[in-house]
C-alpha cells in the first residue's frame, strides 16, 4: 500500500435535507422480506444524552450467506432477486432503523462475519466506520484482531444480539458511555 | 404539485426547534478561537488538519453528536476493500442534468459543474455512483422542515445522479443553489452549497462533503465550512469559475475536482493503464 499522494477533500455533514435526495425505493431491502435466509438487523441511532436521534443516514456492506463479496450493479433498482450486498436507510422520526438481510458467511475460513457501516447525520461533521459483527461464532470473535484489540467493554459495542426470530439487534451510539467504537483505516 | 406532496410525504419533520440564542459575534469569535489555537499548535510543530473536526461547537448541533474516543486504527478486511457496483441500470443518464426533471425550466442562473474524482494515489475513480442536492436558486429545499418562506420552484426538485466515467469525470447540469438561514444561532445563513455523495473502489473511501462557489461572502460567517480549521484545507471545497466549462448562451461553467483517500486494495497493472 503506497502513501497517500494527494490530499484528501475534506468531507462535511450530511445536513437535515438529505430527506428527499438519498433514500431510494426499498433501499433498506437487500432482499426481500420474507424470502428464506432473510433476516431483520435493527437498532436504534442514540447522541450523548442517551436519546435517540431522528436524521441519521446509515449504510451498510456485506458479504452474503457463503461469505462471497457481491459485485453486481442493481442497488438502486432492487430488482428482488440480485443479492447487491449493499443498503442504505434513513433512521425513523424515533431513530430506529431497519434493514431487511441476510447473515453474512465469513469471507475467510474461521474469520468472524461482520458487516460493515457508514454513519452519517446532520450534527455530525464527518462521516463514522464502524462494524457489526455477528454473535454466534465466539472462537472467531475471540480470533479476531480488530476486537481482541479491544478492552471488554468496549468491544462489546461491536457484537449485536440475535433476537428471538433470529434477527439481530444493534444499537449505535455517538457519544457517552456506551460509545460505540469508530474505526479509521490506513491513509484516511 | 403531486411530485411534490409525494416528496414531503417521504421527508421526516423534526420538531424540535433549535435554540438561535448566540449572536453571529459570539459564534464568530468561538470560531476565531478555535482557529488561533489550531494556528498555534501548527506553528508549534502540530500537523495540519486535512477534514473537518467533528467536535466544534459553534455547530452546536455537534454538541451531543461527535465521538469523544479517538477513531480506532484498523487495517481493512475484506468486504472493506470493495465497494458496491453500481452500473447504467442503477442511473439513467438524464439524472445528471437536474434543468430538465419537470414540464418547464427551473428558476435562476444554469450551471454546468464539472470535475474529476481520484483517490489519494492521483488513480481515478471510475464508474461509480455520484449523487448530489441542493436548495434552488431561492434557497429553498423540499423539504417538510425546510420552512424558509423563500419560493419552491415546481420545475426543480434538486437532486441528481450520475456514474463516473472511465477517466473518473462526474458532471451536472443545474441550478446555482441561493444561501439559506438555518437556526444555529441568530441570523445564521449558509453559504450556497451543492451536497455531494461519493463512493471510491473500496468501502473505506466512502464520504459525503458540500461544494462552495468562489467569492461567497457567508464563509467567514459559518460555522460547518469553518469546522475545517485549516484554510488550504477548506479551499478544496470550493469550485473554480472555468470559463472552458462555460457553455455558449446556455450556462456558467464550475470546475470541482474531489479526492477520496487512497484505495487499500493491491491496484492491477490493467487498472493502472490509460
Amino acid at each position: 500500500m503506497s502513501e497517500q499522494k494527494l490530499t484528501a477533500t475534506p468531507g462535511q455533514t450530511i445536513g437535515p435535507f438529505y430527506g428527499y435526495a438519498l433514500p431510494f425505493d426499498k433501499d433498506n431491502q437487500l432482499l426481500p422480506p420474507g424470502m428464506p435466509g432473510s433476516i431483520r438487523l435493527q437498532g436504534t441511532v442514540t447522541d450523548g444524552a442517551g436519546d435517540t436521534i431522528p436524521d441519521a443516514l446509515l449504510e451498510i456492506w456485506q458479504a452474503d450467506a457463503d461469505g462471497n463479496i457481491p459485485q453486481r450493479t442493481g442497488s438502486l433498482v432492487r430488482d428482488g432477486y440480485t443479492f447487491t450486498g449493499w443498503g442504505r436507510t434513513a433512521v425513523d422520526n424515533t431513530g430506529n432503523y431497519t434493514f431487511t438481510t441476510v447473515n453474512p458467511g465469513p469471507t475467510e475460513a474461521g474469520s468472524a462475519p461482520f458487516i460493515s457501516f457508514v454513519i452519517f447525520a446532520r450534527g455530525l461533521l464527518n462521516k463514522l466506520h464502524t462494524r457489526m459483527y455477528l454473535p454466534d461464532d465466539e472462537e472467531a470473535l475471540a480470533r479476531d484482531p480488530l476486537l481482541s484489540s479491544l478492552p471488554e467493554e468496549r468491544r462489546r459495542t461491536l457484537i449485536a444480539a440475535r433476537e428471538a426470530d433470529g434477527g439481530l439487534r444493534w444499537n449505535i451510539c455517538l457519544q457517552g458511555e456506551d460509545e460505540t467504537v469508530f474505526l479509521t483505516y490506513p491513509g484516511a | 404539485m403531486e411530485m411534490e406532496e409525494d416528496l414531503f410525504s417521504n421527508s421526516h419533520v423534526i420538531e424540535k426547534l433549535d435554540a438561535a440564542e448566540a449572536s453571529q459575534d459570539q459564534i464568530s469569535a468561538e470560531i476565531a478561537s478555535v482557529h488561533a489555537e489550531y494556528s498555534k499548535g501548527v506553528d508549534d510543530g502540530a500537523a495540519e488538519e486535512t477534514q473537518p473536526r467533528i467536535d466544534f461547537s459553534p455547530y452546536r448541533s455537534s454538541l451531543l453528536r461527535h465521538p469523544t474516543k479517538d477513531p480506532h486504527h484498523v487495517d481493512p478486511e475484506t468486504i472493506e476493500l470493495w465497494s458496491p457496483a453500481f452500473g447504467h441500470q442503477d442511473v439513467h443518464a438524464l439524472e445528471s442534468d437536474l434543468t430538465i426533471q419537470h414540464n418547464g425550466e427551473p428558476m435562476g442562473e444554469r450551471i454546468i459543474v464539472r470535475g474529476r474524482i481520484l483517490d489519494g494515489d492521483g488513480h481515478p475513480v471510475r464508474n461509480q455512483l455520484v449523487e448530489i442536492w441542493q436548495a434552488n436558486s431561492a434557497g429553498r429545499y423540499i423539504h417538510k422542515r425546510d420552512q424558509h418562506p423563500a419560493p419552491l420552484d415546481p420545475n426543480f426538485t434538486g437532486v441528481g445522479r450520475c456514474i463516473t466515467t472511465d477517466d473518473g469525470f462526474y458532471e451536472f447540469t443545474t441550478i446555482k443553489p441561493g444561501p439559506y438561514p438555518w437556526k444555529n444561532h441568530y441570523n445564521a445563513w449558509r453559504p450556497a452549497h451543492i451536497h455531494f455523495s461519493l463512493f471510491g473502489t473500496d468501502f473505506t473511501q466512502r464520504m459525503i462533503t458540500q461544494m462552495y462557489f468562489p467569492g461567497d461572502p457567508l464563509f467567514a460567517l459559518d460555522p460547518i465550512y469553518q469546522s475545517i480549521t485549516d484554510s488550504k484545507a477548506r479551499d478544496r471545497l470550493v469550485a473554480t469559475y472555468d470559463h472552458n466549462i462555460t457553455s455558449h448562451e446556455w450556462a456558467t461553467g464550475y470546475n470541482w475536482d474531489i479526492v477520496l483517500t487512497g484505495s487499500n486494495r493491491t491496484w492491477m497493472e490493467d487498472e493502472d493503464a490509460e
